[in-house]
């Protein structure tokens, strides 16, 4: 185990080097940049803005820039943000909980819903039930976010009146009541694309372990249909979904960037977003970072987990 | 975590309507909610109520003298004060100053080098200091010194010799004269000399995060990516503010921010304002007012006049009658905008009213290019002395308004023997070395060509400010032309606003004659509010329609 540790964090840190260059030269690269945002500004000159640039220390070249950049990142210093001059940190951790509210509660409910749906359909393969969820998958999988969104806001808080047309919150009312009544909407319309993959995949692999010798085994030796499924149908079934899960683990903290939008949600896709289109490169820096030691450290956590649950599996 | 703080005022909007202000008869309208409100109100005696306000980007930049963007600009004129204001007609009226100097009271030396401004005595920054003339000449040189990120420079660039005469009293002296740095200055916010004159980078001070103005609004705080909260100054020497709280809301899609308009969600409409495609519906909303408002801004077709395609003024001729302009107008922009000749907005004092007017006619169009011997060579593409009238005309990519215009644009050129190739960018290529170096053949660019109110175009048209030939400035359409040069430069030369009148009338025409952008039309905003806030001026001469929110109250 500690051998494989060792080797995974090696890997890991010969990932983030490379992430970090393929990203900052991209982000670098993009002709334009920060300062032709106030191109248009009445009165604004070439001149004016070469000087911004040279301030910022834009007009170095790339690799100085980088360099200095991870020099600073070695110090615990992720940077300034040029849009709003706070640091970058200080502007991730000012949008995460938003994120994590709304990710963490669309997360839940997809893997409630979904994992349901997939052993139901794996169980009563074939009935109007498993049609129904197969249909219901490929719809909510091929309808973009933003349109369910739209659709939700039009129905349910222009015509119905029941639920608030977005915002975290209603100003001036921070109660919890108001934050639930909040966050019905987007995290049903987040959690349905999640839902149709969740239950695909609960659906393959309760498949997968139904058809097993153990599960005929059991059926034979008499053990009633729902222990069954319950103990070694739905036990084993899960196992490939720590997996997906460890996959899903950045998307969580990430944040959604349409259903953030339609929504008006402050959270890290909105803030992703906004910095690219800003070219607020430290904050984009930061948050690809972010979001690669995220993904790294979801697939070293599910593949730990997954060890620890099935005893079949050898970490080395 | 900040998003858990419950503001400190509890109101709703319904109680905000419900207490009225101690101002009268209003009292006798309360219940009427559900109703339209009673006209004629008069503003509360103690700030009352709140009013959020949506805006389609967020507010970020906080000192007003750094970069940013339009947004910022709402939120500067609630915190700070100028020297001098703009009214919305126009006018330079004193802000932080007693009077607007002019050569007339001695405010400005008969050479026009000399500027002496009186300031009040009344003022205080939010943090209870007093305000003085060292906080004018620390702004003023804090806007020149090397190390600070300061937005742009010109104008202040002149600046000799600031001396604080007493704590009212400021003058300097111009390196030149420059009559339009009167309008720089209603767009020069103050800032304070006790608490940035100590910080050790001024670009990244604590200030910054959370500035400290004269303004009529204090600040409240700050839920990055969600809203910015002000509080009424009640302390402010100016009108106003009756409403107790402003609060800027970021609705980051132009779809969602007007849905929440119509939801309720939001009381009034900033920047960027209702889309052309949903006026019609939205001046049918029950208890909401929406009005046209003219903005300064010009769209247009610039043309890059180093291509050898445009040298010739036969082409640029024959190209801008064979605009569909009314189609653009109508069809695409549902009769929002209003057409124009000129880059003056129509509103200004020097806007020239009997330019020629244009007319959409591929006859004539196709006419001037055959006597100019423009013939059609291979594909139908006329071609004179090997130059093929063939083109790419670019602007930011995913726009669809402007991706459709350009549509009919290729379609009406294509009939007179001109093609034009679309190639949009996104918005930091578009806008990058590629725009200020003038690298493209045209663009399809919306401009506000005036700082304020002032009728100076140097900038924009000066041959001096062509960057691409190593001048300062932003003819990015690399116009040359010896008259306007001399007309500009006396121009703002001048204060005399009858004899500028003359200057920029003559400006205009040539420029219409000469054609290095072809107007399509003068921009319109759809602004909305909830009926109900009274005290809501539009003002064309700024850049955002927050410039006086101090005196909006809800009746």
């Amino acid at each position: 185990m500690p051998a494989f540790l060792l080797n995974r964090f090696m890997q890991s840190a010969v990932l983030l080097v490379i992430v970090s260059i393929i990203g900052f030269t991209v982000l670098n690269l993009i002709p334009g940049g920060p300062m032709s945002q106030y191109a248009l500004d009445p009165g604004m000159t070439q001149e004016d803005m070469n000087r911004l640039a040279e301030q910022l220390g834009l007009n170095r070249p790339i690799w100085v820039q980088y360099l200095e950049w991870v020099w600073r990142l070695l110090h615990g210093d992720w940077g300034t943000s040029f849009r709003d001059g706070a640091p970058v940190l200080t502007v991730i951790s000012r949008h995460i909980f938003a994120t994590l509210l709304l990710m963490g509660s669309s997360t839940v409910i997809a893997i409630a819903v979904g994992t349901w749906i997939g052993i139901r359909g794996a169980t009563h393969r074939y009935s109007i039930f498993d049609y129904t969820a197969t249909v219901g998958a490929m719809i909510a999988l091929s309808i973009p976010t933003f349109w369910f969104g739209l659709v939700g806001i039009y129905v349910f808080s222009l015509q119905l009146g029941w639920l608030p047309a977005g915002n975290m919150y209603t100003i001036g009312d921070g109660s919890v009541l108001n934050y639930l009544h909040h966050l019905i909407m987007p995290s049903v319309v987040l959690a349905l694309v999640h839902i149709a993959i969740w239950s695909r995949y609960m659906r393959t692999a309760t498949l997968d372990v139904i058809s097993q010798e153990f599960v005929k085994t059991a059926r034979a030796k008499g053990v009633s249909e729902r222990r069954v499924l319950m103990k070694h149908v739905v036990g084993n079934a899960l196992l490939p979904m720590i997996t997906l899960a460890g996959v899903q683990l950045p998307a969580i903290l990430t944040g959604a960037l349409v259903t953030e939008t339609v929504f008006t949600w402050p959270g890290m896709g909105r803030l992703f977003l906004d910095s690219l289109g800003y070219s607020d490169y430290p904050v984009v820096m930061g948050l690809l970072m972010f979001s690669a030691v995220l993904t790294i450290a979801g697939n070293l956590i599910a593949d730990i987990v997954v060890a620890l649950v099935d005893p079949r599996i050898r970490l080395a | 975590m900040t998003k858990f703080s419950k503001t400190s005022a509890g109101f709703s909007r319904r109680n905000a309507l419900r207490v009225l202000g101690a101002g009268g008869a209003a009292g006798l309208f309360a219940p009427h909610l559900l109703g339209k409100p009673a006209y004629a109100q008069t503003p509360p005696a103690t700030p009352t109520g709140r009013v959020i306000v949506g805006l389609s980007q967020e507010p970020t930049v906080f000192n007003p003298l750094m970069p940013h963007i339009e947004v910022d600009d709402g939120v500067n004129f609630s915190l700070f004060d100028a020297l001098f204001r703009i009214d919305p007609e126009g006018n330079i009226v004193p802000n932080l100053a007693t009077e607007v100097p002019s050569q007339e009271n001695g405010g400005i030396s008969e050479d026009g080098l000399e500027w002496r401004v009186k300031l009040r005595e009344d003022v205080r920054w939010h943090d209870g200091e007093p305000f003085t003339a060292e906080d004018v000449k620390f702004t003023l040189e804090l806007i020149l010194n090397p190390d600070f990120r300061a937005w742009r420079t010109a104008g202040h660039a002149l600046l000799r010799d600031i001396t604080v005469v007493s704590p009212t009293e400021i003058t300097w002296r111009m390196e030149e004269v420059f009559s339009p740095y009167m309008s720089f200055l209603t767009e020069t916010f103050i800032v304070p000399e006790h608490i940035l004159g100590n910080a050790p980078d001024v670009n990244n001070a604590a200030f910054n995060q959370a500035p400290i103005g004269t303004g009529a609004f204090k600040w409240g705080q700050r839920l990055a990516g969600d809203r910015l909260e002000l509080m009424a100054n009640t302390e402010y020497f100016g009108e106003g503010p009756y409403v107790e709280q402003l609060i800027y809301k970021y609705i980051p899609d132009m779809t969602v921010l007007y849905t929440q308009f119509k939801s309720g969600d939001i009381d009034l409409v900033g920047q960027s304002y209702i889309t052309p495609d949903n006026y019609a519906e939205a001046s049918t909303l029950p208890d909401r007012d929406v009005i046209l408002v003219p903005k300064g801004s010009v769209e247009s077709i610039y043309l890059n006049m180093e291509k050898p395609q445009f040298q010739d003024p036969a082409v640029r001729k024959a190209l801008y009658l064979a605009i569909d302009r009314a189609a653009i107008i109508d069809a695409l922009n549902y009769g929002v905008p209003s057409p124009t000749e000129t880059f003056m907005p129509p509103q200004s004092y020097y806007y020239n009213p009997d330019l020629p007017a244009h007319e959409f006619n591929l006859e004539t169009a196709r006419q001037i290019l055959d006597d100019a011997g423009w013939v059609p060579g291979a594909g139908g593409i006329r071609e004179k002395d090997g130059v093929r009238l063939s083109f790419a005309n670019s602007t930011t990519s995913g726009a669809h308004l402007r991706e459709q215009a350009q549509q009919f644009l290729q379609q009406t050129f294509a009939e007179i023997g001109v093609e034009m190739k679309i190639e949009n960018l996104p918005p930091a290529v578009m806008w990058g070395e590629f725009w200020g170096m003038s690298q493209f053949d045209s663009a399809m660019v919306g401009i506000t060509y005036l700082i304020g109110a002032d009728p100076d175009v140097t900038n924009r048209f000066h041959s001096k400010a062509i960057t691409a030939q190593g001048g300062n400035g932003s003819n990015n359409a690399q116009y040359s032309n010896p008259e306007v040069d001399a007309l500009l430069e006396e121009g703002s030369r001048t204060f005399d606003p009858e004899a500028r009148r003359e200057i920029y009338f003559r400006v205009q025409e040539i420029i219409r004659e000469d054609l290095p952008f072809l107007p399509l039309y003068a921009y319109t905003q759809v602004h909305g509010r909830k009926a109900g806030i009274e005290g809501y001026i539009p003002n064309t001469n700024t850049r955002t329609e927050s410039w006086h929110a101090a005196g909006w109250y809800w009746s």
